[in-house]
């Protein structure tokens, strides 16, 4: 079974003037089909207002669906008994770091979540200490969150997701607000979530760059989904994404150039490493 | 016309939560009205402080600050007039947004200013007009727009005070990249139409390679680079050791050359690194063409 299915999902809400009258319908999905299997890591991007953000708060049951069926972990997000088996099963990560910590120390911070569950505190305890580790914020244990850098209070936020031991994480442009560091910290603490703890990541992001660190790559424009398959297969398709308003890195913006200009390049390269490994393999091939 | 800096400190005094720290740790520089300069440097390296400082939002613990030559620290500078001279846009200023429609909130910061309405309005309109909003759009509420609509309007709220510099702390974060690039050649363009000199604070090394004329990279609140960007990207191994990169066509261009091809220094855009690289394989019998056939 798969762990999130959309078939069909359609999400509306009313647009309204300063009065509060009703002005319109505004579709923000509009007829989505989709899976995403336990163990993927999958990043959904699309440019501002393409529905990227709309989806992942109806996968954490914060916004209903208008049509369709869409279901988390076996839940269906419509059913009010199970929503918070869902909320615990699916852990979100915002922008902005400073609207998620709550807490004056970061381990009361991280056990906000399981507190609120109910769980025995010898047990959050070690939940905690163990989030901590994961995100690699043990040090700061005893600190106070208002002086860690962006990128250490997201990675305390991720802690916070980790300690109420979801299945899935979604990180909704968790990275945006962040320093060149900060966004290594964090996508690093992401990658070892799926590959080592073998969590669902659902990353929703503007950065190429990070997109092209998942396994599959999910581009929505205009509430639809318009590309689905791995990084290289996505961002092959320059054409596609510039008519998105998405644009390639630079490393991949090169790599098309030359391409163009008949450098034997295989589709779909979006780092600069993997640029200068294939420039490098050229070489060796005249020696 | 310049903004001096001379030997800027500033610290945030001791409080129950943190101890005494030096942000700003001497700083010593000249912000031309003619440049488009480019801030960087690692969080916590004093950016946004200093920026802070040129209009007198933060007042140095010691040092001067001149603005066309006279002290902005001195008893009876006009502070006030310094406000609207250097205009200031804050991170995030879509959150900044309060009245019920566009053309009401750009006219605020002129209004303030104390000049007559019909001037306000006009000021108003200009500055709308300079950030892509025309007059069917004045009604619009400012909370019917998207994220890099809404930073435009904030934009044009400073505008409209007409300053002669315009300082932005990070203008673009948070949009998507087409919304990155419209703000950039906004902001370019302004400088180059109004002849207004800009300060920007980025972290985006890829944005400021194609747009900034001088970059200023701070470190532990000191200025450690100043240069043409073509300057400073030349010096990879420095800017990682303060946590900063270099453009991404750039790290191709050094690694090709670590990896023994010749391709010169200095290359900073996408298409002098593909004019390199093309210009490499040809002089070195790979023909492009002929390779593809291999």
């Amino acid at each position: 079974m798969p762990f999130i299915k959309a078939e069909k999902l359609m999400y509306d809400y009313e647009s309204r003037d300063d009065d509060g009258n009703v002005t319109g319908r505004v579709h923000a999905l509009k007829g989505l089909s989709f899976e995403v299997e336990a163990g993927e890591f999958v990043a959904v991007i699309g440019h501002n207002g393409s529905g990227k953000s709309t989806l992942a708060r109806l996968i954490n049951a914060l916004a209903q669906p208008t049509l369709g069926r869409l279901t988390v972990n076996g839940y269906d997000v419509t059913d009010a008994d199970r929503i918070w088996d869902l909320r615990r099963s699916v852990g979100m990560v915002f922008q902005n770091p400073d609207n998620q910590i709550i807490a004056g120390v970061v381990e009361e911070d991280v056990a906000f979540g399981p507190e609120n569950l109910g769980v025995p505190s010898g047990e959050i305890v070690e939940r905690v200490e163990k989030a901590l580790g994961t995100v690699g914020m043990s040090e700061f244990a005893k600190r106070s969150p208002n002086r860690l850098s962006g990128g250490q209070k997201q990675r305390v936020a991720i802690a916070g997701a980790l300690a109420m031991k979801p299945e899935c994480i979604i990180l909704d442009e968790a990275t945006a607000m962040l320093d060149p560091i900060g966004r290594r910290e964090v996508m690093e603490v992401i990658c070892s979530l799926n590959r080592d703890e073998h969590m669902t990541v659902l990353l929703i992001t503007h950065y190429m760059e990070e997109a092209a660190m998942a396994d599959r790559v999910i581009v929505m424009n205009d509430g639809r989904i318009v590309l689905d398959g791995t990084p290289a297969e996505v961002f092959s398709q320059t054409d596609k994404l510039t008519e998105c308003a998405l644009e390639l890195p630079q490393a991949a913006l090169l790599a098309g150039k030359l391409r163009e200009a008949g450098v034997p390049l295989p589709e779909g390269i979006v780092s600069p490493e993997q640029l200068v490994d294939e420039l490098v393999g050229i070489k060796n091939t005249w020696q | 016309m310049a903004i001096e800096l001379k030997n800027i400190f500033y610290s945030y005094e001791k409080t129950a939560d943190r101890a005494a720290r030096v942000v700003l740790d001497g700083i010593d520089l000249t912000l031309s009205r003619e440049d488009f300069t480019a801030v960087i440097g690692p969080t916590g390296s004093g950016k946004s402080t200093l920026v802070q400082h040129l209009n007198l939002l933060l007042r140095a613990v010691s040092g001067d600050i001149l603005y066309d030559g006279e002290s902005i620290y001195a008893e009876d500078y006009d502070r006030k007039g310094l406000r609207s001279k250097v205009g200031l846009v804050f991170q995030y200023p879509e959150y900044q947004l309060f009245e019920t429609d566009i053309l009401s909130d750009v006219c605020f910061g002129p209004r303030n200013l104390g000049l007559p309405e019909e001037e306000v309005r006009e000021r108003a309109v200009k500055a709308l007009e300079a950030v892509g909003f025309s007059d069917d759009d004045h009604t619009r509420s400012p909370f019917d727009l998207s994220g890099g609509q809404k930073r435009r309007v904030a934009i044009a709220g400073i505008l409209a005070m007409q300053p002669e510099f315009l300082i932005l702390d990070e203008p673009a974060a948070g949009l998507d990249p087409q919304g990155r690039r419209e703000m950039l050649d906004l902001v370019r363009g302004l400088h180059d139409s109004r002849g207004t000199g800009i300060v920007l604070v980025s972290h985006s090394m890829d944005d400021v390679a194609g747009y900034a004329d001088r970059i200023v990279a701070l470190y532990g609140g000191r200025v450690v680079m100043d240069g043409t960007p073509r300057e400073i990207f030349s010096q990879r191994d420095k800017l990682e050791e303060i946590g900063l990169s270099v453009p991404q066509a750039t790290q191709v261009a050094d690694e090709l050359r670590k990896a023994g091809m010749d391709i010169p220094k200095g290359l900073i855009t996408v298409d002098e690194v593909a004019e390199a690289i093309l210009g490499y394989m040809k002089s070195h019998g790979g023909s492009a063409g002929r390779n593809r056939q291999c």
